[in-house]
């Protein structure tokens, strides 16, 4: 007992005298917190991540949860969890593995940016009642239109590169079937195509049961390669190629065996069982040259069909990157910033690699307007994107659309408690266990993603009306309807935007 | 009494005083001659009384007007009838955007055509009903906003008027009046389309005598045909809109 | 809120500025006192193969030699003068109008495929960026601008715009919001042979900003209607795009209105819209537009601003306000409104 038990990280506490003793908790917390004996729930705290499900499931309110009702003497630079931490790799000898985004108390650039509105000098645009133009087509645009004439008409000479058009510009990013489950892919999916937008595959494959929403599916194919062949990216409506990930830049990724099921071994052309480990990079793209020849055979496999993207994690160096890769003749980069989600990831990576998306954004779009390539890729921000405002300020930086994750997992359930990487989601989202994976209904869930991506629009709508603007086109870059509040001069210069009141 | 007034290189704002003057003298019939872009005339106005404008009233012709009548023989620009309140704007010819914008009792007839968002916010309360009849076309977002009143466009010059986008968007009172009707495309948000009944004709059908009068038109060419209604298909478009914070 | 007037004669019969300044003046209401301008076509017959390039000085011992310099690193200077001015009781002289009659070296950028204009371009924004107390705001060849801070008549008075000739006058009456009392704010924008005036606001202004700058554009006069200058020089001029089509991508039509046109006319507008998203123009606004071949007036996307026109004859005007026309030119024809986003082109036909 050298250094013996921490503190209980939550305690759970029931309401005796509300209880009814349903045992709902008991049978829906997968971490065992509850049991059943005789005429008395039982606790044990220790297990419990915060899920919250038994919460939600309780039929009476019964179930409180405290954090960390002991804890640490206080101290500024020795947090608990840096207390705690050492004490895990004190025992372990072990890389701490984590869940979800970036968890370090960094200030978040979106909420020191304010947006402009209309007042006198131009009339804002009431979005219900007057057209407001949300669509978005994303691949690369030529520069320049030639005109000919043909048959005492006009006629366009010029050759348009493939798009994929979006209604809204808000796409669900890539969280693969394996570390997400079936259910919530097709959630996804139905959403997506009921919106009229996009999500990704992940790396994971496609299952059999998405095709029907394949023209609405960004097929990925990352270092691992796992799931694809031909038939994958013929069905894909776009490939995006995955360098790296926000929330783990620079390292490669792994699904614990345990987690390859029968249908995820089968979609992801793996052995049942077996872990499903992805590279750090890819072993065929050691140079910016050799990233060229993966966007060419791409294509050439689909025939100059698909836009290609390439996304890379949010890292010093972005812009240049995404400079080599407007020039690899990729159609769309997708930029996705530290605040990024992950099933697993090193939690040391995921704290304290990358950068915020916004300050990413804003130098590749600079970047590319200097080098005069910005429209040979569409620009796709991810990694943090938490509400419309979000989409409005990242839109006004330089993006042309934004991949939600985590957002949408919430809009199914998911509680942001963290422990993806145990396998026993009890919301039925990042976990293979078919009990579990049956809780979530795609019915229900694919409503609620996409009532949020359609709440997302009408307020984007309005925060563009109110800015005087009736096509996201002139929101794009339009910095100047942004304000920095108490954001310092160096961030502001990076950004290209004045403080408020300039 | 006739009292003439010669506009010409004249402000509007000695101009509405000659012309409250004249009222206040006990003037009936008021003739403004050479009026070039004079904005606000008759602005506020009240009384029983008859002006005749020839030339190009500016702006906001008869704005928060209560009672005269108001006659041009030429166009008129952005806004005549703005928030007009009783009496008549009959122009001879067309007028520019916002034509009757929030306009709350009274009558306007256009013998030509009028510019964008005619009628927009237009809106009735008990007795009052503001009537807003137009000879030819109309631009696009007409009636938008509409909360009352009626609009009446008759597309003299064609089978039936060329109305672009958006007509009755976010409408939710009075109604659309249309001959010949329009394209579903261009029904406004949450407005729709319906014939007009034989019934609703004969409250339509006064307003056509009484336009055809204005303009010495015989009111037989319009009356024999089909006209539409673009009416609100809810008085509260945008409620659910909304969710509440908790 | 600001009025704009123009008026062009398709036969290039001359016309003094006698008729622009009354019209202008009609649309006094529109303005505050704060800026107006001219622009005229034809102003220079005898010099009309030379950049009239046009120069606010605010000293002419220290800043004069330094854009003569310039000027003489990329051709040279045929002939240059002070603009004549002429008191007037209320409009402060706050900076010295001259110009310069330029002749480009064209050898001067091998690369270009109109050498002269981009020396001129060139020089236009290299002065205005690094030579402070001097802006050069007009650089077209055989046209003349005219601003400064005050009502249309005043600055029509002080340059005396009715002893100048041409077949194509632009005027504009200035409300001003941004920069007050600066004379570069004053509208025409020139330049090369494009001038502009506008009314209204454009809110996609930061968006077209970035567009034009990474095109080589500098934006200098702290307001938003030079990029439409600017636009209009890249899409006709560099991208070679035809007028209507130019304008076409600054004031698209809406998806809906080209989901439902056929085919071909479809993949045109889609290809426009995709290309030149960045420059589509939103916000309220009405515009004309003029070069050494043309003039044309258009709206906003849904018309938030006035704007009609009207001919008689050869010419064709184009204003805020009917009543402005009509002073101008009491026969003239039927009064039109354009449609949204339509543009109204009018074309000498000698």
């Amino acid at each position: 007992m050298t250094i013996g038990s921490v503190p209980l990280r939550y305690k759970i506490g029931v309401d005796r005298d509300q209880c009814m003793l349903c045992g709902r908790c008991v049978e829906n917390c997968p971490y065992g917190v509850f049991r059943m004996e005789g005429e008395r729930i039982h606790v044990n705290s220790r297990v419990c991540v915060a899920c919250h499900r038994c919460i939600a499931m309780c039929p009476r309110d019964a179930i409180s949860l405290e954090e960390r009702p002991v804890d640490y003497r206080s101290h500024p630079i020795w947090t608990p969890q840096v207390r705690e931490s050492i004490y895990n790799q004190a025992r372990s000898g072990k890389i701490i593995l984590s869940g979800m985004g970036n968890a370090q108390d960094y200030p978040v650039i979106f909420d020191r940016l304010v947006l402009d509105a209309c007042q006198v000098t131009n009339p804002s645009i009431d979005p219900l009642r007057e057209p407001m133009e949300l669509r978005t087509y994303i691949g690369k645009k030529p520069g320049v239109l030639r005109f000919g004439e043909k048959d005492g008409t006009t006629v366009l000479e010029t050759r348009l590169a493939p798009n994929l058009m979006l209604e809204t510009p808000i796409m669900i990013g890539h969280m693969s079937y394996g570390a997400i489950s079936l259910n919530a892919q097709q959630s996804l999916a139905r959403a997506v195509k009921h919106a009229g937008t996009y999500m990704g595959t992940g790396e994971g494959g496609l299952h059999e049961s998405l095709y029907p929403y394949q023209d609405r599916i960004i097929v990925q194919v990352a270092s691992g390669r796992f799931g694809v062949d031909i038939n994958y990216l013929e069905r894909g409506a776009a490939i995006e190629i995955k360098i790296g990930q926000g929330a783990k830049p620079g390292i490669g990724g792994h699904l614990p065996g345990e987690k390859v099921c029968a249908d995820v071994s089968c979609t992801r052309m793996i052995p049942l069982g077996s872990d499903a480990i992805s590279p750090a990079p890819h072993h065929d793209i050691y140079s910016i040259e050799d990233l060229k020849q993966l966007v060419r055979s791409l294509k050439e496999a689909t025939e100059w069909k698909k836009p290609v993207f390439v996304k890379i994690a949010a890292v010093h160096n972005s812009a240049a990157i995404a400079a080599g890769i407007a020039r690899s003749g990729a159609d769309a980069v997708v930029v996705d910033g530290f605040r990024g989600g992950t099933g697993a990831a090193p939690r040391v990576f995921r704290d304290h690699v990358g950068i915020p998306v916004e300050a990413a954004i804003a130098s590749v779009d600079a970047k590319l307007r200097t080098q005069g390539i910005r429209n040979e890729v569409s620009i796709i921000a991810s990694g943090g994107i938490r509400e419309s405002a979000d989409v409005a300020k990242i839109i006004a930086l330089g993006a042309d659309a934004v991949y939600i994750g985590t957002a949408a997992l919430v809009a199914m359930g998911c509680r942001v408690c963290g422990t993806c990487y145990r396998g026993l989601c009890p919301w039925g989202i990042a976990t293979q266990r078919p009990d579990l994976v049956a809780r979530l209904d795609p019915d229900v869930a694919s409503v609620n993603v996409g009532n949020l991506i359609h709440a997302w629009t009408l307020e984007l709508s309005e925060l563009m009306g109110a800015a005087g603007i009736n096509s996201i086109e002139s929101l794009r870059g339009n910095r100047d309807r942004l304000r920095g509040y108490l954001l310092d001069e160096g961030i502001m210069k990076v950004l290209d935007i004045k403080p408020v009141g300039a | 009494m006739v009292v003439r007034i010669d506009a010409r290189g004249m402000h509007y704002t000695p101009l509405n005083r000659a012309i409250r003057e004249a009222v206040a003298s006990g003037a009936t019939e008021i003739v403004l001659d050479n009026v070039m872009g004079q904005r606000f005339i008759a602005d506020g106005l009240r009384g029983d009384v008859t002006i005749t404008i020839h030339g190009v009233p500016g702006g906001d012709l008869g704005m928060f007007m209560s009672g005269p009548t108001c006659i041009v023989h030429g166009n008129c620009e952005h806004a005549p009838g703005n928030t007009m309140d009783a009496g008549q704007i009959i122009i001879h010819g067309s007028a520019g955007d916002a034509v009757a914008h929030s306009m709350r009792g009274g009558k306007i007839f256009v013998r030509d055509n009028i510019g964008y968002r005619g009628g927009i916010h237009m809106k009735q309360y008990l007795e009052k009903r503001p009537i807003l009849v137009i000879g030819g076309s109309a631009r696009a977002f007409l009636g938008e906003y509409m909360a009352g009143g009626l609009i009446l466009v008759l597309g003299k010059e064609d089978d039936r008027p060329r109305i672009d986008r958006g007509i009755g968007s976010g409408i939710h009172g009075g109604m659309i009046v249309i001959r010949g009707g329009i394209d579903e495309e261009n029904l406004g948000v949450g407005a729709m389309m319906s014939e007009l009944s034989p019934g609703e004709m004969s409250g339509i059908e006064p307003f056509v005598r009484e336009f055809s009068g204005n303009f010495g038109l015989d009111p037989d060419t319009f009356l024999n045909d089909r006209y539409f209604r673009v009416s609100p298909a809810s008085a509260r478009p945008f409620a659910s809109k909304y969710t509440w914070e908790v | 809120m600001c009025g704009i007037i123009g008026v062009i004669d398709r036969a290039r019969k001359r016309m003094d500025g006698t008729g622009i300044r009354s019209a202008l003046a009609e649309m006094d209401e529109r303005g505050s006192g704060e800026g107006a301008g001219y622009a005229v076509y034809g102003a220079f017959p005898e010099l009309k193969d030379y950049y009239a390039i046009h120069v606010f000085f605010d000293d002419l011992h220290e800043t004069k030699p330094r854009v003569e310099e310039e000027l003489s690193k990329w051709g040279v200077i045929e002939h240059d003068e002070a603009v004549p001015t002429y008191e007037q009781p209320s409009l402060r002289k706050i900076h010295i109008p001259w110009r310069f009659f330029f002749r480009p070296d064209p050898h001067l950028m091998p690369r270009s495929i109109t050498p002269e204009d981009d020396v001129v371009m060139h020089v236009v924004m290299k002065v205005n960026t690094t030579i402070p107390g001097a802006l050069i705001f007009a650089s077209g060849k055989n046209v003349a601008v005219f601003k400064a801070s005050g009502w249309p008549e005043e600055v029509a008075d002080f340059y005396r715009i009715q002893d100048y000739k041409g077949y194509l006058w632009m005027g504009h009456n200035r409300y001003p919001t941004n920069t007050p009392g600066w004379w570069g704010g004053a509208h025409p924008f020139n330049l090369l042979n494009w001038s502009v005036v506008h009314n209204g606001e454009i809110t996609s202004y930061g968006t077209n900003r970035r567009y034009i700058e990474s095109y080589g554009y500098q934006c200098t006069m702290y307001t938003d209607t030079e990029v439409v200058a600017y636009l209009f020089d890249l899409l006709v001029r560099r991208h070679g795009l035809p007028l209507e089509t130019a304008v076409r991508a600054l004031a698209p039509p809406f998806w809906d209105e080209i989901d439902r046109m056929p085919d071909q006319e479809r993949e045109i507008f889609r290809a426009i819209r995709l290309a030149y998203g960045s420059a589509l123009m939103n916000g309220p606004f009405a515009i004309v537009v003029a070069n050494d071949q043309s003039m044309v007036g258009f709206t906003d996307r849904i018309k938030l601003r006035p704007l009609v026109y009207g001919e008689k004859g050869d010419r064709l005007y184009i204003s805020s306000e009917e009543a402005a026309i009509r002073t101008m030119e009491p026969d003239v024809g039927e009064i039109t409104m354009p449609k949204a986003g339509e543009p109204i082109i009018g074309r000498y036909v000698a």
